[in-house]
């Protein structure tokens, strides 16, 4: 088994927050892992990426090949098409579709959409709706996450304990709010795929 | 154990801990900074009470590293390439004492220049320096190094380079600790004179190290982190260096036909070089950052032209390496990518000054105060600000090395270009900034110094400032005249004060520093969470 992710967005976002709890449940399913993030300029309000890579076989490159990502997750619609080169053939693309607009060139969002929707395998979630909906609009990344792990090889009883290490210690409330997210995120994506 | 997942850097750090590590020093520098951090937090680090105070700049941190080196004591200092630079004379003339305790240098490269003004590639600053220097591919590696390293630098009295690249510094992955060892004892070096460096002493110190060079040579060819694998197709030979091999293996998942030396330690392991080239038709050379060994390996002017890599066009010149330019190298199809990207529908989203930084008011008054002069008079520096030269600020003009605004002011001061400004952050003042703004001082350039305080080292994370709360007194000690020592707070509300603050200070024919004083936003909202 051998899993490649692109995890993209915005810095500050929370990328690096899903890393980490895919990272702590692939590692307490016995799986080796990769994940090459992104420290330093960028990280102000710059584009981010983060590859990561699951595998039961030992991983060599930190960094994905083009052209091979079996995930696309992007926490920004217009950083979504920045990484899609990244994807193979056969690859899915989980995005939130509402844009972060923090530069004065920011294209317009109705041609980003359609463009997105072209891809044959993709699902738009309003993460940012969902989660300002349960009024735990920070866990809008944890949303995303539960959409994407329809697709992803761990299960969700294993995300939701990674969930329990990362953030046990912001407490319980915070790891609930979480854990509601990343089921919230999970059920609309099962819908939309059927 | 517990599961570890660390980060190239963190694994390192564990494993220099784990190798009996007393003392470690740095100053932050992207993608060098986790070492440090790491150890900061350690518990293990604590209840030994290791020694892990950041240092002001690159080349105080090596000074004291090298101190508890005499010590006998083990010691590392770490930092980012360009912080060799500042730490070149130590760094250096280390190879000539020797170390005592084991002394490891770590450097931390950044090809692609992610988050730096230049890529320089550390390993010729060992070849420079006569050191051996260790290069470990992967997190695992990164771990095990200390141990061996440490010991190496022992046996030879001499520091060891370690040389980092970003991907690694920054990637995690899941590896095995070993059992510590104990740190060791104090025992000062038995000739007490082999650190003075007076002629008599360096010329024979420079005929021991160079007399070392076989040794280190064939320390190289045994080092664990050097092998050369074997393959069928002798019409390639592939020379890989730390993570390139990763890079070369990712394209050959059950094994590369043709024979691979893998290298993690220089100087080059000669024998093993030599095999591979008399064995095989062509050599492909796989290194990240500069064609170093590339370029040892064509001598010219015979060249014959077997010798691909970086310098042939077979790889980029410059930047980063990955598994998809490798594969290209190699003349394999990378990937099944079938899809298509309208590129203008993506535009680019680079880093900026958060929201309420106190960077960006400060600008704006500046900017507001220059409006009566020409453009182009405003000197800058190495740190979060240097992204005022990006709209809506485009508020500065030099960004070169740390400490370069105020000497580069004073240089143009000097020629005639008055008034003149130099803008600095108080961690990178502390660093190398002072001893320009006595140059200012003493030569009465008509220069303005703004020092934009936000009590933190914060394009790093936040480390706390080695100046913490005392700029004042430092420059009113350096010479300043403490009617031209203005304290402003970068605040939109306080906008008009502080543009007429810095229009007098642009009037003065002499030195004038302004502090700029407000807390980073970012650590200012971490100090309120964990308080709260």
């Amino acid at each position: 088994m051998k899993y490649d992710m692109i995890l993209c967005g915005v810095g500050g976002q929370g990328v690096l927050s899903i890393a980490a709890v895919i990272g702590v449940a692939a590692v307490d399913n016995g799986l080796h892992l990769k994940q090459a993030e992104v420290h330093g300029l960028s990280q102000r309000g710059g584009a981010v990426e983060s590859h990561l890579r699951l595998s039961d076989q030992p991983i060599y490159s930190d960094l994905i090949p083009a052209g091979s990502a079996d995930m696309l997750l992007s926490m920004e619609p217009m950083e979504t098409l920045r990484y899609v080169p990244f994807l193979s053939g056969e690859g899915t693309i989980v995005a939130d579709n509402n844009p972060f607009v923090n530069i004065p060139n920011y294209p317009d969002l109705g041609t980003i959409i359609t463009t997105l929707e072209r891809y044959p395998r993709v699902v738009l979630v309003d993460a940012e709706g969902i989660a300002t909906e349960m009024r735990a609009k920070r866990s809008s990344n944890m949303v995303l996450l539960g959409a994407a792990s329809v697709f992803m090889p761990l299960s969700p009883e294993s995300l939701e304990a990674a969930i329990g290490t990362i953030f046990g210690r912001k407490g319980e409330a915070v790891i609930e709010q979480n854990v509601a997210a990343l089921r919230q995120g999970r059920a609309v994506a099962q819908a939309q795929t059927g | 154990m517990p599961k570890f997942v660390p980060l190239g850097n963190e694994a390192l750090a564990q494993g220099a801990l784990d190798a009996g590590l007393s003392g470690m020093y740095s100053y932050p520098g992207t993608p060098s900074t986790e070492i440090m951090e790491y150890i900061r937090l350690a518990p293990d680090a604590a209840e030994r009470r290791v020694h892990r105070e950041w240092s002001a700049n690159e080349k105080t941190a090596l000074e004291a590293a090298l101190g508890m080196s005499y010590a006998g004591k083990r010691a590392m200092v770490a930092m980012k390439h360009v912080g060799l630079n500042v730490a070149a004379d130590p760094f250096i003339n280390a190879a000539f004492t020797g170390a005592n305790g084991g002394l490891l240098v770590v450097v931390a490269d950044d090809p692609s220049m992610h988050s730096s003004q230049n890529e320089q590639d550390s390993r010729t600053y060992g070849r420079f320096a006569f050191i051996p220097v260790v290069e470990p591919s992967n997190q695992q590696e990164a771990y095990n190094l200390p141990f061996y390293a440490f010991e190496l630098s022992e046996k030879y009295s001499v520091p060891v380079m370690v040389r980092l690249t970003t991907r690694l510094s920054h990637s995690r992955a899941d590896i095995e600790r070993g059992d510590a060892i104990p740190e060791n004892a104090l025992k000062l070096p038995a000739d007490l004179t082999r650190f003075v460096l007076m002629p008599a002493v360096s010329r024979q110190r420079y005929t021991r190290l160079l007399g070392l060079q076989s040794d280190f040579e064939a320390e190289a060819e045994r080092s664990f982190l050097t092998r050369y694998e074997d393959g069928d197709n002798n019409s390639l030979g592939i020379i890989a260096c730390g993570i390139a091999y990763n890079y070369l293996r990712e394209n050959y998942p059950a094994g590369c036909p043709y024979p691979v030396l893998k290298i993690g330690q220089y100087p080059l392991p000669k024998r093993l070089v030599e095999r591979l080239v008399e064995e095989n038709e062509a050599i492909l050379v796989l290194e990240e950052g500069a064609p170093l060994v590339e370029d040892m390996l064509r001598g010219y002017p015979f060249d014959a032209g077997s010798i691909h890599g970086r310098l042939d066009g077979t790889l980029p010149r410059t930047g980063e390496l990955n598994p998809t330019l490798v594969a290209r190298a190699l003349g394999l199809e990378a990937g099944s990518r079938t899809f298509d990207v309208p590129e203008d529908v993506i535009a680019a989203r680079p880093p900026k000054l958060c929201d309420g930084c106190p960077h960006g008011d400060t600008f704006l008054a500046l900017n507001e105060a220059l409006e009566p002069y020409s453009k182009g008079r405003v000197f800058s520096d190495i740190g979060c600000y240097t992204l005022g030269v990006l709209p809506p600020y485009n508020a500065v003009n030099s960004c070169v090395d740390m400490g370069a605004s105020i000497t580069m002011a004073k240089g143009a001061a000097d020629a005639g270009l008055t008034p003149t400004v130099a803008v600095i952050g108080d961690s990178t003042f502390t660093h190398s900034g002072i001893t320009g703004l006595l140059d200012a001082v003493n030569a009465n350039s008509p220069l303005t110094v703004i020092i934009m305080d936000n009590l933190a080292t914060a394009m790093t994370g936040g480390q706390p400032a080695p100046g913490g709360g005392h700029l004042e007194g430092i420059v009113q000690g350096v010479g300043v005249p403490a009617e031209h020592i203005r304290l402003i707070t970068p605040l939109p509300r306080q906008h008009d004060t502080n543009v007429a603050v810095m229009r007098e200070e642009l009037a003065h024919e002499g030195v004038s520093v302004i502090i700029a004083r407000r807390e980073c936003i970012e650590t200012a909202k971490r100090r309120r969470r964990s308080a709260s």
